[in-house]
């Protein structure tokens, strides 16, 4: 097993990424556990208002942070009353330090832990031995990687990425007898051998759930039972736990109890929640009480909770769900997916708690999905995160040559422009082999032969607007068209076909020349200042044209303008204008859903009788659809595309995987084109197994990426836009 | 919910995370249950299996492994009618110093002061060291429940709960199901630390 180093260069990270993608067991088990976690979930919250759940716990945590003084001050005071000792620890080698001396001074050798987090944040483990303890991790995946000298690859299942062959040669060793692969077996391989360890252990570890400042409780949530012996057996108990985990109540722990499991593994509750209020009843001591240590760790925390945009972070209660849903994840692993946090979160902890050497790589292997902020148990807003992290990266370390090219080129809309257009002419790389925009990657590099590359359009939509603008006599309405750069410049067919349906439905279109890039590439290389600058560009042009709507047919550009431009605007335009501009933002599908019975589409919903050629020019109109994650996820938009597939008269047919991520994710996909590839097969193979011979999307990355691998991969299936399809301009070749 | 619906969506429940339920007992038949249920059982089997099996180091083989049940010392009412139950079948009924029998028992029995419905849960609590190990060293743990301890979710009981919780040493379990583990290839397995089977005795008011 190949081990992370702190300074891993990015090409180093990708050597480490190939590596796991070779790995056939850990592609079958993350495929199989990405598709059986989302069933157990949904079975797991039936009958509930997960959303409202979910709220709750970010409520709570928020207040708790919020409040976190008076908090740490109580549960002190209270634990301190009910015999406990509290040790404050301002970072990980200090939390290690008391904790080996508290070792040392009661006379410890043997130390079992049960499964904490933060013990892997603070490298407890190496410390302890290291000064002459014997430590037994007792979880069973923990025990797992402990022999053999890694770390956990996902925060709940540690060693998800063993096999039983693995483990039970593993286990064959540490017995000394030949050990069958049957997990039953090794399960009680592990409950034989450990209850020794138990019995002898002078200390036990552990972490905590939930630190309750009113009765100064602790709360661990665990499936084995090893928590519980851990803390009755040994004559010392240690907590190490991060002061986040302080909450003012048992009723607060217990709404994030109803949450925990559920997210966690698809279980109503686990099978053990322990409630330890101070010292209990310990025969091996003359006391008859144990002696019980709290060792509450800073390590970042108090600035964490500081900055207006990162408190969130210490919402999380751990409960691994990020890394459950990330398609990254499901590709690589957890030790390819965070330092010692694994998933979203680990992203951006790793940052705080490991340092930007350790994080630098990482913050680059998110493909913007959003996957994680749609399941994450304290609504966290992750993706977000996860790019502020880069940009906090480039500004402290210096902006890499491709990214401060692009924000350079981005802040000039003409120069940017005129870039694409000689692209068209010469069709070589501008800036030599850098990705350099991030809608335009792959034509700048040569890395990318997993998907057929598109040809930058010849003209491209800006230039043809004079000669299309519909001129209509009695508008139904009037809307500003925002094309985004892959469909201006690429794809303007698919505007063109928008456009076509536009004035069937006597809706009047505008396209101000002053639109640029919608800034999202910015944002994923970690240019704000060039994201900033785009925004209110964007912003500007749209003055004066006095349109009800803003229509983009990009969800990616739709989510971005709706969601970041406040953020990165405020303070540099009229709060009213950058309100006015948000809210008049509207993905295409939703448009046409929400307005084609009125206005946009004589005969509303027999939107079939317009589109007679889509379905001779698709096969045999069995139509798929793939739901851009920003569209889904980032507008909230997930039936109004196929009420429209199926009003064109096409049979729609649902993939199972349909909101999953096609892998493309802009310049993550220039980064990562290995990783890329394979979330994009999986895609593919989805598609193609709904029978269908057409998979419809809504979102110019989508395309070119599907489009792409459809044709390289040489599938029977062709990819288009939904505005082609409704428009009946579906093109018969692939490309 | 009336106290009936209640009732039932606690036996779903905890028989969906591999509970056993046995509904409508009487004290008595609920103890009878439990130690017919240890003579039966294979015994203790904490022992390594892969090594001889326990009881046949010595003499060759040929004496049985005597069976254990735990019975924590705060139970003392239960001892008259379960010691000679115990003893007709060769079971040892062992009241106090679990501690010396760390490396396993057959059973543990104990009383549960509270069951949450909506999730199959027993509260126990476990501030003697003798009822934590009853609850966790023992093959079977057979919980005794009354019916009318049953409420419907664990914000319900926050007050009962806290109160539970309040004094310096309490220790509270909830407990919901075997213990288990998915940390092999994500396949659920059952009885990993803790007991390997666990049978909830519903009684009757």
């Amino acid at each position: 097993m190949e081990k992370k180093t702190s300074q891993e260069t990015l090409k180093a990270y990708r050597k480490r990424i190939d590596t796991a993608l070779d790995n056939d067991f850990l592609r079958t088990a993350m495929d199989r556990f990405a598709v059986a976690y989302k069933e157990g979930r949904k079975n797991a919250f039936k009958d509930m208002d997960t959303d409202d759940l979910i709220e709750q716990v970010a409520i709570l945590k928020k207040k708790a942070i919020e409040n976190r003084t008076a908090l740490l001050e109580e549960f002190t005071f209270q634990a301190e009353k009910k015999g406990i000792q509290v040790h404050m620890a301002a970072d990980a080698q200090e939390a290690n330090n008391i904790i080996s001396h508290i070792g040392k001074a009661a006379n410890c050798q043997k130390v079992i832990k049960s499964k904490s987090m933060t013990a892997e944040e603070t490298h407890l483990n190496p410390w302890l031995e290291n000064r002459g303890f014997k430590v037994t991790e007792t979880d069973l995946g923990e025990w797992i990687v402990q022999l053999r000298h890694e770390g956990p690859s996902h925060m709940v299942m540690p060693a998800i990425h063993l096999s039983r062959y693995q483990v039970a040669d593993l286990f064959s060793q540490v017995t000394d007898s030949r050990q069958d692969a049957k997990i039953e077996g090794l399960v009680k391989v592990a409950r034989s051998t450990l209850r020794d360890n138990f019995i002898e252990a002078d200390m036990g570890i552990t972490g905590a759930n939930f630190l309750i400042a009113k009765t100064a409780t602790m709360g661990l949530v665990t499936n084995e039972g090893n928590a519980r012996l851990a803390t009755t057996l040994p004559r010392v108990h240690v907590v190490l736990a991060g002061i986040d985990k302080i909450l003012p109540s048992l009723e607060d722990a217990l709404k994030v109890a109803r949450v925990l499991p559920r997210n966690a593994t698809g279980q109503q509750l686990t099978s053990y929640v322990t409630w330890i209020t101070g010292p209990s009843q310990c025969t091996s001591m003359e006391t008859d009480k144990r002696e019980m240590h709290i060792v509450l760790l800073d390590n970042g925390r108090s600035a964490i909770a500081d900055d207006p945009l990162f408190s969130q972070v210490l919402h999380c209660v751990r409960c691994g769900a990020c890394a459950n849903v990330c398609p990254v994840y499901r590709m690589v692993g957890g030790h390819q997916m965070g330092h010692i946090y694994i998933g979203a979160i680990g992203l951006i902890t790793t940052y705080f708690f490991h340092g930007r050497e350790n994080a630098r790589n990482l913050v680059q292997n998110c493909t913007n999905c959003g996957a994680c902020k749609a399941v994450c148990a304290a609504n966290i807003d992750l993706p977000r995160l996860i790019k502020e992290v880069h940009a906090r990266i480039q500004d402290e370390e210096g902006h890499p040559l491709k990214s401060l090219l692009l924000a350079k080129v981005l802040k000039n809309r003409k120069l940017f422009h005129g870039l694409l257009r000689s692209a068209s002419l010469a069709q070589v790389p501008v800036t030599g082999n850098t990705p350099y925009l991030r809608h335009l990657p792959m034509v700048f590099s040569n890395e990318h032969n997993f998907r057929a590359l598109p040809a930058i359009a010849k003209v491209p939509f800006r230039d043809r607007w004079k000669k299309l603008k519909p001129r209509i006599d009695k508008p139904a309405m009037k809307i500003i068209l925002f094309s985004g750069c892959v469909q201006d410049f690429v794809y303007p067919e698919q505007l063109e076909a928008a456009v076509k349906l536009f004035k069937k439905g006597s809706v009047d279109v505008e396209f101000p020349m002053g639109q640029s890039c919608c800034g999202l590439p910015a944002m994923m290389m970690g240019e704000k200042e060039a994201a900033r600058d785009v925004a209110i560009q964007n912003v500007k042009a749209m003055r004066g044209f006095n349109a009800q709507w803003i229509v983009t047919l990009c969800a990616s550009c739709a989510s971005h303008l709706t969601h970041a431009t406040r953020d990165l605007t405020k303070g540099f335009l009229p709060d009213k204008e950058i309100k006015d501009f948000i809210q008049r933002i509207i993905p295409f599908s939703d448009f046409i859903n929400r307005f084609a019975p009125e206005t946009v589409l004589p005969g509303g919903k027999d939107l079939a009788s317009h589109a007679p050629k889509a379905v001779s020019t698709a096969g045999k109109g069995k139509v798929t659809w793939h739901s851009p994650c920003h569209l889904c996820r980032g507008m909230g938009v997930r039936n109004a595309p196929k009420d429209l597939i199926a009003a064109s008269g096409q049979t729609f047919v649902q993939a199972e995987e349909e909101e999953t991520c096609c892998g493309f994710g802009g310049s993550f996909s220039a980064n990562f084109p290995a990783v890329s590839r394979e979330i994009l097969t999986r895609k593919l193979d989805d598609a193609e197994n709904t029978g269908a011979e057409l998979l419809v999307t809504e979102c110019p990355g989508c395309v070119l990426q599907l489009r792409g691998g459809a044709v390289n991969q040489e599938r029977n299936l062709k990819v288009s836009h939904l505005a082609e399809l409704l428009a009946g301009t579906v093109k018969t070749s692939s490309d | 919910m009336d106290h009936h619906q209640l009732i039932q969506q606690f036996k779903e429940k905890a028989q969906l995370v591999s509970a056993t339920i046995h509904p409508e007992m009487t004290l008595e038949t609920a103890l009878t249950t439990a130690v017919k249920y240890c003579q039966k059982k294979s015994s203790c089997q904490t022992s390594r299996p892969w090594e001889s099996p326990p009881g046949h180091q010595d003499n060759g083989g040929a004496r049985e492994h005597v069976k254990t049940i735990a019975l924590p010392e705060n139970h003392a009412s239960l001892e008259t009618l379960l010691s000679p139950m115990c003893s007709s079948r060769g079971i040892e009924l062992v009241t106090k110093n679990f501690r010396n029998h760390a490396r396993g028992m057959d059973m543990g029995i104990t009383f549960a002061d509270y069951g949450i419905a909506d999730t199959g849960t027993l509260v126990i609590g476990c501030d003697g060291e003798d009822m934590r190990l009853a609850t966790m060293i023992s093959d079977i743990h057979v919980a005794l429940l009354p019916q009318s301890r049953i409420r419907s979710t664990a914000l319900e009981l926050t007050d009962e709960l806290e109160d539970m919780m309040a004094a310096p040493g309490a220790y509270t379990a909830f407990i919901t199901g075997p213990s288990r583990t998915a940390d092999i290839e994500r396949v659920l397995a059952i009885g990993v630390h803790g007991p390997l089977e666990l049978h909830i005795m519903l009684l009757k008011d």
